[in-house]
């Protein structure tokens, strides 16, 4: 297991020490993302897909987060057991992450050039690649790297400061530094968000032809389900700190089978039809006293006894399309 | 609407509402935050031992009344031993005593001051924050002039211009502290102003004052917990510097900066009427400043968090 | 239903840009370049445009957070930019507001009965107390929360409430006017939806108006009767709201339709194909010449760089702001 994915997260528990007790945030979460995939990751505010991209790329504050079991393997190995100084080699080389927010992720008392030189030589550094450390190396590979995201005068905006440039521009110079050391897997949180739709368009444009040339697999997480429609192969839906749906993301559309998938997809206002959105019932849960067995039932339309009592397995629906929901659940016997 | 009015009156039926409840979550919850911090709840422990100590001076102290008037000079300058604990003084009179009561003017004399300086100080940075253009230049370089010279020089020509009683001193002291709480508060005003919270009051129809003191000030009061609690050791370390040169507590008062001022002509052979003394301020400030640090942490709600 | 209750002329707000060592003005912002639209007793009217479009600044200035500095707000026959300190407490009563961001338009300090007790108090609305409480309570229960929230801190909830929340806020003067800033942006879809449900509801019981802002289209249709698209300070496209999408016109309308990542299959039929995707935003203090949208237009030729297109009404109800639409439709008489 492992060897044909670049991420496997298998049975993720992270909890967390707050003063009220303990809070059972991520309830174990299994996912994978295939090599040159594009994979969404969807969930709303307080579903935990944060922190479970944050407990794979090890930036998790750990007290008070304690991941309490489960294994997260990126290319083979797990990430998990390994010492701080391994950890050092993988972060920001074979896993690259954006941010939601481009204003923030950048320092605003550098300019670009200064910010893009530091991811290239640690990785330089790290790989113990002298000769090519040098600072017009560097330059060459970060005006390289800014000309592919089609940014108009690499080196105007290598002299920059993140003040100077729009928001597409920064979310595109964010893309340059993500990109620039190849890595084997982008996590992108929220691309689009902060920025305009129509800068949205472009940016997303430019990022699946820039996956696809580099061959780059993408962990996208959004809560933005047109984005996800339209740039992702399949998709996970989380609620609650778990995973309640995965399919291949046309099918997943056309067809949901969880009730939270089938709410949320209602919810979104469309460009064509008359029916009003209605929304979901109720609250997301309280991870402190989570909701026993499975942690929508109290939302849930369908929901039955046994649902208040067991945590649903993942029940295939057909290839590739899985449901953790009662309601499909087939009796005796349950498929992974 | 009928199917979502009842899952959240549900929801909510479980939450603790009544307000004895609330409070008890809220202490509970500061407490949680604050006792995580080991060094404050030590500068807690000293600041609140001082402050007992010094308002049952009388019943705690051996001596009581060599605090005022007293001469014993027999007994004068006595190491330290069971019956005088920190020693004698240069007239006979108990050193312990005499600190713990030391102790009294000194916490006075940061209370006075500070209850006369902080609101002078937060009303100003208020107005000056909140109003901006020509009203809040006045206002914030009248306190860049203030700043600008040390406190304790300032205290020093005011209270040399006068005969220098401990009042004077306290007045000297607050005549210019009140400069640190408006800046302070005018930096918070200058960034809330722009929040949208006072924006939909202005639009909701609330005047100016209202606007300053209902949404603008709670939001400066930990910042101004947290610096009155700095503040008073540096109050009381000003002021013990003014009593030092003379200028502040006059004998026979027991005042901790006028006992190391007389007891600094006897090091080192008479050092205990000159250490303890000082230890004295020391572990008062030093219990002030840790139980600021503790403070500011307790009252930083943003910082929690995962 | 035929009176107009708001109508704003010609408004211009432009912001001073400081500078240099004394801080003298250097520019200006144009953040409203001269917009006029009317609004109808119990009508929802939106503004729909992205970053720098200036739909917020309408909003803002509207309820006078911000003053006009040209132009003309009339509000029941009244010109409100006009208005004096005193009789502005009438218009406080009657033009409301609910802001974007619910983290931070509520105050953190303040507990939700202290936040929704200030219109009470300022125009005296509840004799004391008591009678304030319960007024509070039935606030809250308009917009589907319990009264025991009233007591609770905004760190205590969820985005969702909060707007809430802050919707109680804006009722509690009892409006005929609420200006809605982006009232849902920063909330997730699901939660989204029961608050436009929310709106919906209280806008038919109570026959309010409502200036709906937003940058989402999609949302737009499912709540607002007529929409202004909004483009750098201007509005370049005005219709009934169906009008609109089943016919947009202008240029950068169909660049912003068809920028909506879609969710389902059918409205995919609906995006306009082709439309131009690049160019940035220009800035507000730096507008380009003639109509602002020529660099990013695949339509503009010589007369967009010099002259700034009349708003032509060319089909009934229908307004663009453009050349070439309005050469090949001629206007409506």
């Amino acid at each position: 297991m492992g060897d044909k994915h670049i991420l496997e997260i298998q049975d993720l528990h992270v909890y967390f020490r707050v003063y009220e007790g303990i809070s059972y945030v991520i309830d174990g979460v299994s996912l994978y993302v295939g090599k040159g995939e594009r994979v969404g990751l969807v969930g709303e505010t307080g579903c935990g897909k944060t922190v479970t991209v944050k407990a794979v790329m090890g930036i998790l504050k750990i007290p008070p987060a304690t991941i309490s079991s489960g294994e997260v393997y990126v290319d083979g190995r797990d990430i998990l057991t390994m010492s701080p100084k391994e950890l050092l080699q993988i972060k920001g080389t074979e896993i690259s992450m954006i941010f939601q927010d481009p204003m923030s992720a950048l320092n605003p008392v550098f300019t670009i050039g200064e910010q893009f030189y530091d991811v290239i030589r640690f990785s330089q550094q790290r790989f113990n690649d002298r000769e090519n450390i040098s600072r017009y190396r560097i330059r060459k590979k970060m005006i390289t790297a800014l000309e592919e995201v089609m940014l108009p005068d690499p080196v105007r905006i290598a002299n920059s400061y993140p003040l100077e440039l729009s928001g597409g521009m920064r979310q595109r110079v964010l893309i340059a530094m993500a990109l620039v050391n190849n890595p084997k897997l982008l996590i992108a949180d929220e691309p689009g968000t902060a920025l305009d739709v129509t800068i949205q368009a472009q940016i997303l444009d430019l990022m699946s032809k820039l996956v696809e040339n580099k061959g780059i697999s993408v962990l996208l997480i959004t809560h933005n389900l047109g984005v996800i429609r339209e740039t992702t192969e399949r998709v996970y839906i989380m609620y609650g700190g778990q995973v309640v749906e995965t399919a291949p993301t046309n099918i997943l559309f056309d067809n949901p089978k969880h009730p939270y998938t089938q709410g949320l997809l209602s919810s979104v206002p469309r460009l064509t039809g008359s029916e009003f959105a209605e929304g979901i019932p109720g609250t997301i849960p309280d991870y402190i006293k989570a909701p026993s067995g499975c942690r929508f039932h109290p939302r849930c339309n369908y929901a039955m006894p046994i649902c208040a009592q067991k945590k649903p397995p993942l029940t295939m629906i057909e290839s590739g399309h899985y449901v953790a929901c009662h309601f499909y659940a087939k009796p005796g016997g349950q498929d992974e | 609407m009928k199917n979502n009015q009842k899952v959240l009156l549900s929801a909510t039926s479980e939450l603790n509402t009544t307000g004895w409840v609330m409070l008890k979550d809220k202490v509970g919850r500061s407490w949680y935050r604050f006792h995580r911090n080991a060094i404050s709840i030590v500068g807690a422990s000293m600041v609140i031992l001082v402050i007992l100590l010094a308002i049952f001076a009388p019943y705690v102290t051996p001596y009581p009344h060599h605090a005022g008037p007293f001469t014993d000079l027999p007994n004068a300058f006595q190491p330290p031993s069971k019956s005088h604990w920190f020693g004698t003084d240069e007239i006979g009179r108990d050193l312990f005593t005499r600190v713990i009561f030391g102790y009294r003017i000194s916490l006075i004399l940061a209370v006075i001051v500070l209850v006369i300086s902080v609101p002078i100080g937060v009303v100003l940075g208020l107005t000056a924050g909140y109003f901006g253009g020509r009203i809040e230049a006045i206002i914030m370089r009248a306190t860049d002039v203030f700043l600008a010279l040390p406190p304790l020089v300032m205290a020093l020509a005011i209270c040399a211009a006068f005969t220098p009683t401990i009042e004077k001193a306290m007045l000297a002291i607050a005549s210019i502290w009140w400069t640190w709480h408006c800046r302070l508060v005018h930096g918070i005003t200058r960034s809330i102003k722009t929040e949208e919270f006072v924006q939909a009051s202005r639009v909701i129809g609330n005047s100016h004052f209202r606007i300053m003191f209902k949404d603008i000030l709670p939001n400066c009061i930990s910042a101004i917990i947290v610096k009155i609690t700095l503040d008073a050791g540096f109050v009381i370390l000003v002021g013990a510097g003014l009593s030092f040169l003379g200028l502040g507590a006059q004998p026979p008062k027991s005042d901790l900066g006028t006992m190391i001022s007389y007891g600094a002509q006897y090091l080192p052979m008479k050092w205990w009427t000159t250490v303890f003394p000082s230890m004295a301020i020391l572990f008062l400030i030093l219990g002030f400043n840790l139980l600021g640090d503790g403070l500011r942490d307790m009252l930083d709600v943003e910082s929690e968090g995962i | 239903m035929n009176n107009t209750l708001l109508s704003v002329e010609n408004l211009v707000k432009y912001f001073p840009v400081r500078g240099g060592f004394l801080r003298r003005q250097i520019g200006k912002v144009r953040a409203v370049d001269g917009i006029s639209f009317n609004v109808e007793e119990s009508e929802i009217c939106g503004l729909v445009g992205e970053s720098g479009s200036g739909k917020s600044t309408v909003g803002k200035t509207l309820v006078r957070i911000y003053k006009p500095t040209g132009g003309a707000i009339w509000f029941k026959g009244r010109d409100v930019t006009k208005l004096t300190k005193e009789n502005l407490g009438f218009f406080k009563k009657e033009v409301q507001m609910v802001f974007q961001d619910p983290k931070s338009s509520l105050n953190p300090r303040r507990s939700i009965k202290s936040t929704l007790e200030d219109p009470l108090i300022i125009h005296r609305i509840a004799q004391n107390r008591s009678e304030r409480e319960r007024i509070i309570g039935n606030l809250l229960q308009m917009v589907e929360l319990s009264p025991t929230y009233m007591d609770k801190y905004p760190s205590a909830l969820s985005g969702g409430q909060r707007q809430r929340v802050a919707i109680a806020r804006a009722l509690a003067v009892h409006p005929s006017f609420i200006v809605l800033d982006e009232p849902t942006s920063a909330l997730d879809v699901s939660v989204q939806a029961k608050i436009i449900h929310l709106l919906r509801e209280l806008q038919k019981e109570f026959h309010l108006s409502y200036l709906f802002i937003s940058h989402d289209l999609s949302l737009m249709r499912t709540i607002a009767k007529r929409t202004a698209v909004m483009y750098l300070g201007r509005i370049y496209e005005i219709a009934p709201t169906q009008e609109l999408f089943a016919n947009p016109l202008h240029p950068y309308t169909r660049t912003l339709i068809s920028s909506v990542p879609i969710v389902f299959k059918e409205e995919q039929q609906v995006k306009p194909m082709n439309q131009s995707r690049v160019g940035e935003i220009p800035s507000p203090v730096n507008p380009p010449s003639g109509c602002a949208f020529h660099p990013r237009c695949s339509l503009a030729d010589e007369i967009c760089t010099q002259k700034l297109p009349e708003l032509v009404e060319v089909m009934p109800g229908h307004f663009v702001r453009c050349h070439h639409v309005s050469f090949n439709m001629p206007s409506v008489k």
